[in-house]
């Protein structure tokens, strides 16, 4: 079953045309891989499915609702979380507070006048917050300023941010960047794992290797456009996909 | 206790101690005596120790919390004050129904403000609050005369109808009193050489000042306040989780608007006037600067920022030359004059620079303010004591920033 649906997405800026007729579809419970050469409309194309962008033309459909116009809590509400290219975590908030946050975001909805309840005294959220943190591997540091960790870590944090919203789909946008080669595989085993939780995912990524041991399906954007799409194992062998890497340059 | 934590519970009881017996406190020189003049234990200065205290608390929720630096919440205190005066000249000059009328009222109209305001973020809502604020003060005193009784200031007068109460008593306006008992009535106590003056509208300030202080305590500990510090850390993340940021710091926003509301109520009740200086934009300043010299953020900072700041006000500047004199006549004469002159500037009508130079320090080497100064202390002390419970201590510092 299809969970997201885009149909002929175009985004300008200016006279650069970031996104030229994209159309793609993400199915249910898997890994969905987006790559391309740098300014390829990678970045822009995750934009526009989380309500930072609005789309010049085109539909996004998740499930029977359009995206398009959306307000960026209200997608999320509706079931989107993101992950993006540099960790965006509450810095000044300790990391159990950090993982809270989310959960009450979505037990309780865009706005609660909760001023009067002891947020300490949460079990449910609290539980389930220390939970999350256990599993990426953080629960030592609860207590520490989000803003102090790695940023192997903070990428962690913000992965377990929005896996304690139990989102239906989960976009990350390079979630390997910078990292060494250690850290890489540590957060591809993470993913695995949480693959398992059937949370279907949209990954933009640079790095190969991440994506052919993560993805089921890739989908290659050059130019603003999609110039191939299928299994990791034929997009490798792709031509099309080599002259769009590496610039039509023959080695 | 009452759904505090342990250490809020103390904080809370040690509040309380020190506000039920600033009397004695505050009075730490005996009558009559060379430092007498450092007193500051008479009712008129201790209750504005709690009406500022009460506006630092209320913008720090907003300030502390979210980080929207408002210049314009004096404008919510002045709208407090007329319509607490309104409240005694048209119904009774019983205090209740103007503070409540004037939280009402600062509430509404900070719900306008902060609605328009809070569509801008960082040094634009900054300026838009504080255009608001100006052009409150401006139309208080120009075109709203008939509501604000212009450059007077509005009083009260004998022949208000006040339809609860009496229009006039003997001859007089009737005090403003709670239920009866007059807010200017006091009770003194001598011992010894010392003269500890008990009044009643401090007590009922303190009352306001406690409950005040609680909910702000409560709304620090609640998800509510963590949602407001979320605002402040990542707006943008907050909104990527599903928050919708604006009702957020709009409720923040017409809570702090209140608490300056009733601050307002609290001011008419102890002095029944109200005059458009009390939105001019240096009022609106000066809650900003007790905030960020006690201590942003924290729980007591503000009011220890607000009693520091009105001390310097009524102390250092009562301070004049013949004082200082009177201090260095041990000294021979030019050596005397030559301390006086150094000194001259920083006294009297000068307490405003010896307050800037305070501040400065403070900002630059206690960036925290005050709090940040106790904080570094009892880390001392701990650190003495024990060495490895650094990290609870640290988690437990860290909601306060």
């Amino acid at each position: 079953m299809e969970i997201l649906r885009v149909e002929g997405v175009n985004k300008s800026f200016g006279g650069l045309r970031a996104l030229n007729n994209v159309n793609f579809s993400v199915e249910e419970g898997t890994v969905h891989a987006i790559i391309g050469p740098n300014g390829a409309g990678k970045s822009t194309f995750l934009n526009c499915l989380i309500g930072r962008l609005i789309p010049d033309t085109g539909s996004v459909m998740f499930g029977d609702i359009s995206l398009t116009g959306m307000k960026p809590y209200e997608i999320n509400q509706i079931g989107v979380s993101r992950v993006f290219q540099t960790p965006e975590i509450f810095g000044d908030l300790t990391l159990l507070e950090n993982i809270m946050i989310p959960a009450i975001a979505k037990r309780d909805g865009e706005f609660k006048l909760h001023a009067f309840k002891d947020v300490s005294k949460d079990a449910e959220i609290r539980d389930k917050a220390l939970h999350m943190l256990e599993d990426v591997g953080l629960a030592e540091k609860k207590d520490s300023v989000a803003g102090s960790l790695s940023r192997g870590d903070k990428r962690r944090l913000e992965l377990a941010m929005c896996l304690s919203q139990d989102p239906k789909l989960l976009l990350l946008d390079e979630p390997t960047a910078g990292m060494s080669r250690a850290d890489t595989n540590n957060t591809i085993d993470l993913l695995k794992r949480i693959g398992d939780r059937g949370i279907t995912k949209v990954v933009i990524e640079h790095d190969m290797h991440v994506v052919f041991s993560l993805a089921d399906k890739v989908t290659v954007l050059a130019q603003g456009a999609i110039i191939a799409e299928g299994k990791p194992e034929d997009i490798k062998g792709d031509p099309r996909v080599q002259e769009a890497y590496l610039g039509g340059a023959h080695l | 206790m009452f759904g505090l934590n342990k250490k809020d519970t103390s904080l809370f009881f040690l509040v309380l101690l020190l506000v039920v017996f600033a009397p004695f406190l505050l009075n730490p020189f005996p009558e009559g005596s060379e430092l007498a003049q450092f007193n500051a234990g008479y009712p008129d200065l201790m209750q504005r120790f709690l009406i500022f205290g009460i506006f630092a608390i209320g913008f720090n929720i907003l300030f502390g919390l979210t980080g929207y630096l408002s210049f314009g919440h004096a404008a919510f205190l002045g709208v407090g004050s007329y319509a607490g005066v309104w409240m005694m000249k048209l119904l009774t000059m019983n205090v209740i129904p103007a503070i409540f009328m004037s939280v009402v009222f600062a509430g509404l109209f900070s719900l306008l403000v902060g609605y328009i305001s809070l569509r801008r973020s960082g040094i634009y809502f900054s300026i838009l609050t504080l255009a608001f604020a100006q052009m409150s003060f401006s139309l208080a005193y120009s075109v709203l005369t008939p509501i604000t009784n212009g450059e007077t200031g509005l009083q009260l007068a004998l022949d208000d109808p006040r339809i609860l109460g009496v229009s006039s008593e003997n001859g007089a306006i009737p005090p403003a009193n709670f239920f009866g008992i007059p807010m200017r009535e006091s009770f003194e106590m001598s011992a010894g050489g010392w003269l500890f003056t008990f009044n009643a509208g401090y007590y009922l300030c303190a009352v306001f000042m406690m409950i005040a202080f609680y909910i702000a305590v409560r709304i620090f500990r609640s998800p509510f306040g963590m949602m407001l510090r979320a605002v402040k850390s990542n707006q943008q993340r907050m909104n990527f989780t599903g928050l919708n940021s604006r009702p957020y710091t709009l409720a923040a926003f017409v809570i702090s608007g209140m608490y300056a509301g009733l601050a307002g109520g609290l001011m008419v009740a102890m002095d029944p006037l109200a005059g458009a200086e009390r939105m001019q934009w240096t009022a609106s300043g000066e809650v900003v600067l007790m905030t960020i010299l006690g201590g942003a953020g924290t729980l007591i900072g503000p009011v220890l920022g607000a009693g520091f700041i009105k001390y310097c006000e009524n102390i250092f500047s009562k301070i004049n030359d013949n004082i200082l004199y009177g201090w260095f006549s041990g000294l021979p004469e030019g050596v005397a004059d030559f301390l006086v002159f150094v000194i001259h500037p920083f006294i009297g009508k000068g307490w405003h620079l010896t307050l800037g130079i305070m501040f400065m320090l403070i900002v630059i080497f206690l960036p925290g303010g005050i709090m940040e100064g106790v904080e570094r202390i009892g880390r001392l002390f701990k650190r003495k004591s024990s060495s490895d419970k650094n990290s609870s201590a640290r988690a437990s510092a860290a909601p306060a920033e």
